[in-house]
């Protein structure tokens, strides 16, 4: 279980990933953002301190101008290798990321089809490996798989990021037994990445033992996503209290809360 | 001369450097990378890198993206 770290980032309880303070546990994609108006509210709403963003050639008629929306929310950029289906593919775009924004900090993502979008760990595992050689902080989306999960800490991983069920189907954590194995196997963050739903899935997350929770479409694509942004900082908050309160072992059989004793008789 | 501009052709000078392409695309340099035939080209050589006929060239920025 994650233990409350020394307030170094002027928070009581921040995430750190690779020796970075974060005071907010929720990682927020820019995704599926209608427009920039609404995704700067979402993100401000969030109170969410980094941000994903996507590597895509520059469209004609410029660049679009989200660096400066983000700026202005005064948030790092976690930038990501969507899209790419191979190892070479991703170091690729990470090398541009790199020089593009000045990080050496990479979602690394390497999915297999359209349809699932599942990690392809194979060539996930393999292009941590030469990401962490080449220096950069490699967070890596993957499965809810213990085994792979080790495999990518074995590799210089900073962090791991399992799904909880597929990239933007909001079925939010199919198999929260995994993710506690996964929890167990290593020493570094555990961030919950896809599928989260809505702000239940995110504080089930942080009660399985999480460290933190990326999520996109949750909020991007909601009818409100600056007011669901908000409800999914909270639910993040509540779930990593409740799990330095620690829960109560569930039971078959009811258990009185009122004293047995005293109980005044006809 | 004919180059290959983030996958669509395009007439530039011969001579034509990395800043040169970028001033005429009307790009700042902020937020941006470059690749030539798939090999990234750091912003410290742009002004003396001059791009080739029939060069790849890609431009590349941050988007919304999960």
């Amino acid at each position: 279980m994650a233990e409350l770290s020394p307030a170094s980032s002027g928070s009581p309880d921040p995430l750190v990933v690779a020796g970075r303070s974060f005071g907010s546990r929720l990682i927020l994609g820019t995704g599926g953002a209608t427009s920039h108006t609404s995704l700067e509210a979402a993100v401000r709403a969030s109170g969410t301190e980094l941000v994903t963003v996507a590597m895509r050639r520059v469209p004609q008629g410029g660049t679009g101008g989200l660096l400066d929306v983000l700026a202005r929310c005064d948030v790092s950029l976690l930038p990501n290798t969507a899209g790419c289906r191979t190892a070479r593919e991703a170091l690729l775009t990470a090398r541009l990321a790199r020089e593009a924004l000045g990080t050496d900090w990479v979602k690394l993502e390497i999915v297999a089809d359209d349809r699932t979008l599942l990690p392809d760990v194979v060539e996930l595992v393999d292009a941590a490996d030469q990401l962490v050689r080449d220096g950069f902080v490699v967070l890596p989306y993957t499965t809810d798989d213990a085994v792979v999960a080790r495999r990518l800490v074995d590799a210089g991983c900073a962090a791991v990021m399992p799904l909880g069920s597929p990239i933007g189907t909001g079925l939010g954590i199919r198999n929260p037994h995994a993710i506690e194995l996964v929890r167990d196997a290593v020493d570094v963050p555990v961030v919950l990445d896809a599928g989260i739903g809505t702000a239940s899935d995110a504080a089930l997350a942080m009660e399985l033992g999480c460290d933190a929770v990326l999520l996109a479409t949750a909020v991007t694509r909601a009818e409100d996503p600056a007011a669901m942004a908000a409800a999914m900082r909270h639910a993040v908050v509540a779930g990593r209290l409740a799990r330095l309160a620690g829960r109560v072992p569930m039971r078959r059989l009811a258990l009185a809360s009122s004293p047995s004793e005293g109980l005044v008789e006809p | 001369m004919t180059i290959h501009l983030n996958g669509a052709e395009r007439i530039v000078r011969p001579g034509t450097t990395v800043s040169d392409l970028l001033a005429d695309l009307g790009l700042t340099p902020r937020g941006i990378a470059v690749a030539l035939d798939h090999v990234i080209v750091p912003r410290s050589a742009w002004a003396a890198t001059v791009v080739t006929v029939g060069a790849r060239v890609d431009v590349v920025t941050a988007m919304q993206g999960g």
